[in-house]
């Protein structure tokens, strides 16, 4: 029988080797409005209601920060670069004497 | 484990028929704004985004530089001035009507915006008394601080701005919804639009768009050459959503195309060596004119056009005496001397003189006003950067009066890549059109990145509203089509089949493989023999690997559709290149069985479109607009009486 007749779609979690978002659970009180947002739609909402919502497709995660932006409980989503991605700074220095 | 049943209603195999006027296919600012125009004139508007429109396209989340407004009241430029500087700059290979619509029209558009809820000027007088302001209209400028014509805005309110006025106007918004394909019929011989069809990306339900008038603004391809399959979401400066369907359902009903043997070596993917965009040191658009220094802390000098050192920041950013004005921004790499600006020193005469890697920017020592124009205001305001960079580096604890932000490569792409590694870049290839911003089909229009030779963000605005009021115009003239059955039905095969096969390979490993085959047969040097080669792979994966395509969900599913529009565009790309027997410098063109560069014959618009299984050539020469003023005048009386107003 063919899948869509069954109508039990799966989605499986597809890992990758960063973790874009990072959420508070203190704080989400699991509205989904980032998962709303998420143009690239990595997110499903999450089955156990009031839980974040789930990163289904990390890897497809864009860094925009739509999700921080819209979410109505400041500090509950966390967005962080790939370690490779993230830059390097330094305390500024003098201009040396001629 | 980490399964879970899909969360959305299954409707799979239902059909939704979706009538209108005009019908609009990608949410972005340029479709925004066309379904606006549309809207405006009492149109029965519907927009289809793949993502969700509040927050979706190229500047969901923001863009700081608004280019070309010379029509703001303190410009000193005029529009038929800057976009003839355009024109000139790319040797003719541009893009003088949208330019021009650019130019004109854009500035209105702004103020279209700041009616909706944006914000285009300083009005807390965060930048009081700053030398980039005036004081007047609280209006703030970019690069050219004597001509006025870039501004400074707050693109981070545009889009929820634009969203409520959608819904204000009135046009049905269809989000989570991928547009797949366009409608046609044939009338008196003739191929007319009729719409198209569209796959909701969490049911499955498909959608088909009867409409008079049709619009493309899906934004330009991607993933052609770049492919990760790990961080597939920063594989390409764009978002993940931006791949190219719009051309590829374009190629797919015989619409014309330009320009597509252009792409250049590659400027980002933060997928591999490139590090977040604006997240980097380096002194380009968001970041101009930044102060830049070596690892001793010793200062980069600026250099005024004919190597003078700069001895103020100030001075950055004016044209030097004698010059009326200078280009910068988005399309602007190596500009020709008469519009060159300031720049700092070439880096290989750095290194000559013994300056020390790595380089930095430190705002630290720029004028207060200058570094938080750049750290707080463009930073913070340009797409992906209030979250990822300004509060996600605050975090981390950089202060632009203490640190010094390393650079990586040179630049502002903060990477240097392979000849092989392609991007479509800077000005590159894309929808012919005439002055409607009409396609070669009759009521099928497009607008901002689907363009050829398109710009920027002001570029998108101001061509879709225009795009978007010439699609009324037509409306008003023509019946709805009927919609072709017999095409939605093998459209309906088409995108259904993937999701109905329990086992195969998956759209990652398409997307690896025609990456791969783009690298290996349309690199950095073309030839007729690999160019050929390389659409025979493509046609065995057609062939071969598409009928083994399988997914679990819709969404994987609308992952799947992309990779076959990759798939098509990548022909297309291929095609182009067959086409043009001779190498250009302009649209970084090499040949090596073709060497000769830029022959007189050559220089003209090289275009296609498919006619079934045929490629299509034709030639449109390269100044095809005419005079830029005058054609736009006679054809926009009604909109210049109007004073840029919506009721013409």
């Amino acid at each position: 029988m063919s899948k869509e007749r069954e109508q039990d779609w799966k989605v499986s979690v597809i890992p990758c080797s960063a973790t874009p978002l990072i959420f508070d659970e203190s704080l989400c009180v699991g509205c989904n409005t980032c998962a709303n947002i998420c143009q690239c739609d990595i997110m499903i909402p999450n089955p156990e209601k009031g839980k974040h919502p789930i990163v289904a497709f990390p890897g497809e995660c864009y860094y925009c920060g739509a999700c921080v932006m819209v979410c109505p409980r400041p500090g509950a989503i966390d967005l962080q670069h790939p370690v490779m991605n993230r830059a390097k700074f330094v305390p500024v220095k003098e201009e040396p004497k001629q | 484990m980490n399964e879970y049943q899909w969360p959305y209603a299954n409707e799979f195999g239902q059909t939704e028929i979706v009538e209108s006027d005009v019908v609009v296919l990608g949410g972005g600012l340029a479709g925004c704004f066309a379904a606006i125009a549309a809207a405006e004139r009492g149109q029965k508007v519907v927009l289809v985004e793949k993502g969700a429109t509040k927050r979706s396209g190229s500047a969901g989340t923001g863009f700081d530089h608004w280019e070309s407004a010379c029509t703001n009241p303190c410009s000193r430029v005029t529009p038929k001035e800057i976009a003839e500087a355009y024109v000139d700059e790319q040797d003719h290979y541009s893009n003088g009507i949208a330019h021009y619509i650019e130019c004109r029209e854009g500035y209105d558009r702004l103020l279209d915006l700041e009616r909706m809820g944006g914000k285009i000027r300083d009005t807390e007088d965060e930048f009081a008394g700053a030398e980039f302001r005036d004081e007047k209209t609280k209006l703030m400028f970019a690069y050219d601080y004597r001509n006025r014509f870039t501004l400074r805005v707050w693109g981070s309110t545009f889009k929820p701005a634009l969203y409520n006025e959608l819904k204000r106007l009135g046009v049905k918004i269809y989000d989570r919804t991928e547009a797949t394909a366009l409608l046609t019929v044939e009338e008196n011989g003739k191929k007319r639009g009729a719409g198209a069809v569209g796959m909701n990306v969490h049911t499955g339900k498909l959608l088909v768009f009867r409409a008079k008038a049709t619009m493309l603004t899906m934004s330009r391809p991607a993933r052609i050459w770049l492919f990760d399959p790990d961080l597939t979401g920063l594989c390409e400066f764009r978002p993940m959503q931006s791949i190219g369907s719009g051309h590829a359902m374009g190629w797919r009903a015989g619409v014309e195309f330009t320009m597509m043997e252009k792409s250049v070596r590659a400027e980002f993917s933060a997928a591999g060596r490139s590090f977040p965009p604006y997240g980097a040191g380096n002194n380009h658009n968001t970041w101009y004119a930044a102060t830049l220094v070596d690892a001793r802390g010793v200062e980069i000098p600026y250099l005024d056009r004919d190597g003078n050192v700069l001895k103020t920041v100030s001075e950055r950013y004016y044209p030097v005496k004698d010059q009326k004005f200078f280009l910068k921004g988005g399309v602007i790499d190596e500009p020709k001397y008469e519009y060159r600006g300031p720049e700092t020193m070439p880096f290989d005469e750095l290194m000559k003189r013994g300056y020390k890697l790595p380089f930095y920017a430190d705002l630290s020592r720029m004028p207060d006003a200058e570094r938080r124009v750049i750290w707080g205001m463009m930073v913070g305001e340009e797409g992906k950067t209030k979250i990822p960079i300004l509060q996600n580096y605050t975090k981390r604890g950089f202060d632009p009066k203490k640190h010094a932000l390393q650079c990586y490569g040179t630049g502002w792409q903060s990477a240097s890549f392979l000849d092989q590694e392609r991007q479509l870049f800077g000005a590159p290839g894309g929808i012919m059109h005439d002055w409607d911003l009409k396609t070669n089909i009759d009521g099928i229009y497009a607008a901002g990145d689907q363009l050829f030779a398109s710009d920027c963000c002001g570029f998108a605005c101001a061509t879709g509203y225009y795009a978007g009021r010439k699609a009324a115009a037509y409306a008003d003239t023509v019946s709805l089509p009927e919609a072709d059955m017999e095409a939605v039905n093998a459209e309906r095969k088409r995108l259904y089949a993937p999701l109905e096969r329990t086992e195969g390979i998956s759209w990652k490993e398409l997307n690896m493989a025609i990456s791969k085959a783009m690298q290996n047969y349309c690199g950095g040097v073309k030839c007729d023999p690999l160019l050929e080669e390389g659409l025979d792979l493509l046609k065995s994966y057609r062939e071969e690997i598409v009928p083994q395509l399988y997914c679990e969900n819709p969404h994987e599913l609308m992952r799947t559709h992309e990779v076959l529009d990759i798939l098509d565009v990548a022909e297309m790309i291929l095609q182009a290149c067959l086409l043009r027997k001779s190498g250009s410098k302009q649209l970084n063109f090499e040949r090596s069985d073709y060497p000769e560069v830029d022959p007189a014959r050559d220089r003209r618009f090289i275009t296609l479109r498919r006619e079934g299984d045929t490629v299509v050539e034709g030639e449109v020469p390269l100044d095809y607009f005419g005079d830029l003023e005058t054609e736009y005048e006679k054809r926009n009386q009604n909109y210049i009486h109007a004073g840029g107003k919506s009721n013409e």
